[in-house]
C-alpha cells in the first residue's frame, strides 16, 4: 500500500511537471483551490493579528536594555498596540499602495489589481507566494506584481480567486533591466544568498557604480516584449567587480521590496487585455 | 480503521494543511517554521498504525500540495513514507508513554526536510547545505518537538485507544 502511494506521488509530480498549465492536473488543482480560497482568506485575515503579535513578541524579546516597568505596562498594553498596529499598517500600506497607482511612476498602458498576500513562501527552495486575486480580477499568468517600493514578481499561476507570484529572488525568475543612470543593460537573476539579486550579462565596458538604481527596461526583442513595462525599480546596486576571464561585469543588486514583510501588492494588467 | 476515523482524520488533516499555510509559516525561526502537518501526521500514525498513517500521509500531502499551489504530488511522495514509517513505530512502542511521539517527530522532521532537500535538488531548485541543514532544519525540529507531545495528546482525545489494545501494547 505504501509503496502503491509512493508511486502515485512520483506519478503526479511527473504528470504534473509534463503536463501544461491546461492540464487536467492543473485544472483540478485549480478548482479544489477555489474551493479552498474562501477558507484560506478567512485564515490568513484570523492569522494576521496573531502574526504581527508574534512578530511584535520576537521584537521584543532581540531589545536588550528593556526596563522592568516599561515592560509591564507594555505587557499591560499588548493586545490593544497589536490591534491597532496591524489597522494601522494596513492602512498605510493601503494608502501607500494608492499613492503608488495614482503616482507618476506607475506605467500608463496598465491597471492594477490591488491584493493582499494569501499565502507567504513555504520552502527556501521556491520563493512564491499566492495573492487574493485571481482571473475573476482579471488577472493572467505573466502579469506583473509590484509594490510601491519597486518590482516583486510575475504570476505563474490563476485560479479564479487566487493566484500564484513567483517573486523576483526565486532562481527561477529573470527581468531585462537597465542601471538608470547609465542606462547599461543586462537580466536580474537571483544572486548568491536568498535576499540578494546579479545584474547579469552588462558588457565590462558599461559605467555602473555603486548606489546606482536598477529598474525594468521593458526592452523588446523582435517579436518578444519583456513581461514588464519599463520604469519599475528593482534595487540598487550594492557591489560592482569585474575580472579579465569574465566576460561581463558581476554586479550585485539588492532588492527594494523586503520582501519577509510582504503583506500587500499591486498586480499590474494590462489595460489593451481587459478592454 | 474505522469509517468515523477515517472521516476525522480526513477533515483534520484538510484543517491543519490549511493552518500550516496561513498560520504556521509566516512564524518563522530562522528559515524554519513549526511543521503541523507531519506533527499531527506523526500522532495519527502512532495511534492508528501504519496502513492508516500510510493513507494520511498521502491525503496530507495532497492537501497540503493544494492549499499551497504547491507541485501536486510533491509532499505526498514524502509524507507517505513518514506517515508508514511512525506507523511502524507505533507498533512496536507503548502509546502511553511520552517518547515514542518526540522520537517519531524528530526523525520524521529530519526525513522531510533531506528529502524535501533532495527532491527539490533534484527539480533543479538547490539551497545551499547551510541553509537547509542549520538555517530549517534544526529551528524546525526544535518547533516540531516542541508540539509534539501536546499535540499527540489533543489526538489521543480525539482518536481515543481502546482499552484492550492500550492493555495488550503494555504486555508485548
Amino acid at each position: 500500500m505504501a509503496l502503491g502511494l509512493v508511486i502515485l506521488s512520483l506519478a503526479l509530480v511527473t504528470v504534473y511537471f509534463r503536463e501544461s498549465s491546461g492540464g487536467a492536473l492543473h485544472e483540478a488543482q485549480r478548482i479544489a483551490v477555489s474551493i479552498l480560497t474562501p477558507f484560506e482568506v478567512a485564515a490568513e485575515r484570523v492569522a494576521r493579528p496573531f502574526q504581527d503579535a508574534y512578530g511584535w513578541t520576537t521584537d521584543l524579546l532581540s531589545a536588550k536594555d528593556e526596563n522592568e516597568e516599561l515592560q509591564k505596562e507594555v505587557e499591560a498594553l499588548r493586545q490593544q498596540v497589536v490591534a491597532n498596529e496591524t489597522a494601522a499598517q494596513e492602512n498605510e500600506e493601503l494608502k501607500e499602495l494608492l499613492q503608488f497607482v495614482r503616482g507618476k511612476e506607475f506605467p500608463d498602458d496598465f491597471d492594477h489589481v490591488a491584493t493582499r498576500v494569501l499565502i507567504q513562501p513555504q520552502t527556501v527552495f521556491r520563493h512564491e507566494v499566492v495573492v487574493a486575486a485571481g482571473s475573476s480580477d482579471g488577472v493572467r499568468v505573466d502579469d506583473p506584481v509590484v509594490t510601491p517600493e519597486g518590482l516583486a514578481g510575475t504570476v505563474t499561476e490563476v485560479t479564479p480567486n487566487s493566484a500564484k507570484v513567483r517573486l523576483i529572488t526565486d532562481p527561477q525568475s529573470a527581468a531585462s533591466a537597465l542601471v538608470l543612470e547609465t542606462q547599461a543593460a543586462g537580466i536580474v537573476l537571483r544572486g548568491p544568498s536568498d535576499e540578494s539579486l546579479d545584474l547579469d550579462r552588462v558588457a565590462k565596458t558599461a559605467r555602473v557604480e555603486p548606489g546606482n538604481i536598477v529598474v525594468t527596461s521593458g526592452a523588446r526583442v523582435g517579436k518578444y516584449e519583456s513581461l514588464f513595462p519599463y520604469g519599475i525599480p528593482i534595487g540598487l546596486v550594492e557591489s560592482v567587480s569585474q575580472r579579465d576571464v569574465d566576460l561581463f561585469k558581476r554586479i550585485q543588486v539588492a532588492p527594494l521590496v523586503d520582501f519577509d514583510s510582504l503583506h500587500e501588492v499591486v498586480v499590474l494588467v494590462e489595460k489593451r487585455r481587459k478592454g | 480503521m474505522t469509517p468515523a476515523d477515517a472521516l476525522k482524520a480526513t477533515g483534520l488533516l484538510l484543517l491543519v494543511a490549511l493552518l500550516q499555510v496561513s498560520w504556521a509559516t509566516p512564524i518563522e525561526v530562522g528559515s524554519g517554521h513549526p511543521d503541523l502537518v507531519l506533527v499531527t501526521l506523526v500522532g495519527l500514525a502512532l495511534l492508528r498504525g501504519p496502513l492508516f498513517g500510510t493513507i494520511a500521509g498521502f491525503w496530507a500531502g495532497l492537501a497540503l500540495d493544494v492549499a499551497s499551489l504547491g507541485t501536486l504530488g510533491l509532499s505526498s511522495l514524502l509524507l507517505t513514507p513518514a506517515g508508514y514509517w511512525a506507523g511502524r513505530f507505533g507498533e512496536g512502542t507503548t502509546r502511553s508513554s511520552p517518547y515514542p511521539p518526540l522520537v517519531a517527530v524528530a526523525l520524521g522532521t529530519v526525513w522531510l526536510g533531506l528529502g524535501s532537500a533532495i527532491v527539490h535538488f533534484m527539480l533543479g531548485e538547490g539551497a545551499s547545505a547551510s541553509t537547509v541543514l542549520g538555517g530549517v532544519l534544526v529551528p524546525t525540529l526544535a518547533l516540531n518537538l516542541l508540539l509534539a507531545y501536546p499535540v499527540y495528546r489533543l489526538l489521543r482525545r480525539i482518536f481515543p485507544v481502546a482499552a484492550r489494545e492500550r492493555r495488550e501494547v503494555i504486555l508485548v
